[in-house]
């Protein structure tokens, strides 16, 4: 009966076992580069990067049909044109991060929309850009697989300027110069997980699966190492349950899985470890004494 | 919005002044102005107005009449025209916004009038035009409204309707000759998105779909693995991609059953001159060709 529910869908179908593939490639790189964006308050950041990648990615789809290869190269230069020029304007001038990608990101989504209208077709950006983590052919899957790799890699390579910029820049900009870097480095890699998050869940939905972990992460531990494993673990449950739960109801497979992840959530927030509802309620025992 | 209006002022003002004199004597220089939705319904008109309608289509060739939204330029032809002709069922959810910001006054021709609707699930499924028989009541109803709104070219626009629907007559016997020459259990496949309801009921060939019916829903794990089990089950002998849908579902299915890809199938919007259905007539006899080659031993 549990085996039925739970396992036998990914024994039977091959394409739900490539589903799953994705969904924890994805939840690799992704939610380590989510509990990041969280730590340096720049969740939203995610969501403008989203609509920053959309133009690119149509217009590698208007230059040659759905052929992931254009769009996914289109998606990336587009994305590291407004994060590289939004991450140098923040740094070079007195205008905030936030501020000036909101500026960029508009601009690329104008530029993006005007292309389409030109070409004259009517194909809605959002319904070319939907991804569908059913439909994973090996071209797809290895390139989630390979960004995967290669944001693991280069966070860690990056990773202790990053947390000592995340925590205290004013320190690191005393001891060393890798802050700036270290930063628009990162913003490449939020580009190259989002990208990578569009292939399978389309951009918006792509976006959950960073965000959402790190905030369920947040409730449950105060280290930055214990974080992101539990970020990392909610992200892959959630593809899981998201999938099983598209199987068993008629639940598209990506809202499936971003609402499991919401659910996990909503969850922490009553009663994770780290500051929830429940336990400021309820304090433990060792408060008292 | 403004210009338009104002341009449509001019223009009234201009004939008010103009028409007094030249009313009797050239009395048929004023084209008759039609708006179609999109491009099947515009080769429709097309043919049997001829060029005595000044023909503008809002979804062109190779759009996706059901996610388009209307742009300004095409607002003021809306408000321009005298006729507007739509599908119906559905089809076109934008029509009324569009309506009220071109503040139309156009006379609406719905051309699936009088074709008993097919259901998908609650909805009306409005690919209607894919049955050629179909298509036939379409044309007569394009030319029953362009006779009406336009007297003195009533005859111009009977006589092209003759010879067109005595083609799409021709068409029809094609079809389904291409058809019973396919062996009865093999006359099955699947389809990205179910524009081919009234295709199957017309000629006896079972569509499966693994998307509802508008492609904006996006396919759950359930409804892909049901397919899957059908396939393999009922020998479903192709499955075939459209040129809308995400054709990565398709070769997934594909890779998975065993199943043939049997090629593009065009629903709901003709290709540009140098593709495989410029035209209506086209666009079905590509469909049967296609269909009879991926069904075939």
């Amino acid at each position: 009966m549990i085996y039925d529910a739970l396992i036998a869908p990914f024994i039977d179908f091959e394409f739900m076992r490539r589903a799953l593939a994705a969904a924890i490639a994805l939840s690799l790189g992704g939610a380590p580069i989510g509990v990041f964006l969280m730590l340096r308050r720049m969740s939203l950041v995610g969501d403008a990067m989203a609509h920053a990648i959309l133009p690119g990615a149509a217009i590698g789809f208007l230059l040659s049909g759905l052929n992931l290869f254009a769009m996914t190269v289109g998606g990336l230069i587009a994305g590291f044109a407004v994060a590289i020029l939004a991450g140098v304007v923040a740094r070079a001038t007195d205008l905030k991060e936030d501020a000036s990608l909101a500026t960029f990101y508009l601009a690329s989504l104008a530029l993006g929309v005007t292309i389409v209208s030109i070409k004259g077709t009517n194909i809605d950006l959002l319904h070319v850009l939907f991804g569908d983590i059913l439909a994973m052919d090996d071209p797809t899957l290895l390139v989630i697989a390979f960004n995967a790799t290669v944001t693991l890699a280069v966070l860690a390579v990056i990773y202790r300027p990053l947390v000592i910029e995340s925590v205290d820049p004013l320190f690191l900009r005393t001891v060393s110069r890798a802050g700036g870097p270290a930063h628009l480095i990162f913003l490449a890699l939020v580009v190259i997980n989002l990208v990578n998050a569009f292939q399978a869940l389309g951009t918006l939905l792509g976006v959950g699966l960073m965000i959402l972990p790190a905030g369920i992460a947040r409730f449950w531990s105060r280290e930055l190492t214990g974080m992101i494993s539990i970020a990392v673990a909610s992200a892959i449950v959630s593809g899981y349950a998201g999938l099983v739960l598209s199987f068993q109801t008629r639940i598209p497979s990506g809202p499936a899985i971003i609402l499991v992840a919401t659910a996990l959530y909503v969850f922490s927030i009553l009663f994770g470890n780290v500051r929830g509802l429940a336990r400021q309620l309820f304090p433990g025992r060792h408060l008292e004494a | 919005m403004r210009k338009p209006v104002v341009a449509h002022l001019l223009c009234l003002s201009l004939a008010t002044l103009v028409t007094p004199a030249f009313a009797q004597d050239q009395p048929m220089q004023a084209r008759l102005k039609v708006v179609a939705s999109f491009s099947i319904l515009g080769d429709f008109v097309k043919n049997v107005g001829g060029d005595r309608v000044e023909l503008t289509t809002l979804v062109g060739s190779d759009g996706d009449v059901h996610v388009y939204s209307p742009t300004p330029n095409h607002a003021a032809k809306v408000t321009d025209a005298k006729l507007l002709v739509i599908n119906g069922f559905g089809l076109e959810g934008w029509l009324p916004r569009l309506l009220q910001a071109a503040g139309s006054k156009a006379t609406i021709v719905t051309a699936t009038q009088g074709i008993a609707p097919l259901k998908v699930g609650s909805n009306t499924d409005p690919h209607a035009w894919q049955s050629v028989a179909n298509a036939e009541k379409y044309v007569a109803n394009i030319r029953d409204a362009l006779a009406a709104a336009d007297p003195m070219d009533a005859d111009f626009f009977r006589k092209n309707a003759q010879s067109y629907l005595a083609n799409l007559e021709a068409l029809l016997g094609e079809v389904r000759q291409a058809v019973s020459r396919i062996p009865q259990q093999r006359r099955k496949v699947i389809s990205t998105h179910d524009a081919f309801g009234y295709f199957a009921a017309a000629y006896g060939i079972q569509f499966i779909a693994p998307i509802g019916v508008s492609t904006e829903s996006e396919a759950s794990a359930r409804d892909v693995a049901a397919i899957i089990r059908q396939v393999k089950t009922e020998h479903v002998p192709a499955v075939f991609l459209e040129r809308v849908s995400d054709p990565r579902l398709m070769r997934r299915i594909s890779a998975e059953t065993g199943a043939r890809i049997g090629g593009t199938l065009i629903s709901d919007s003709l290709t540009d001159e140098k593709g495989d259905a410029p035209t209506y007539i086209d666009m079905v006899r590509h469909n049967i060709k296609t269909l009879a080659s991926a069904l075939a031993k």
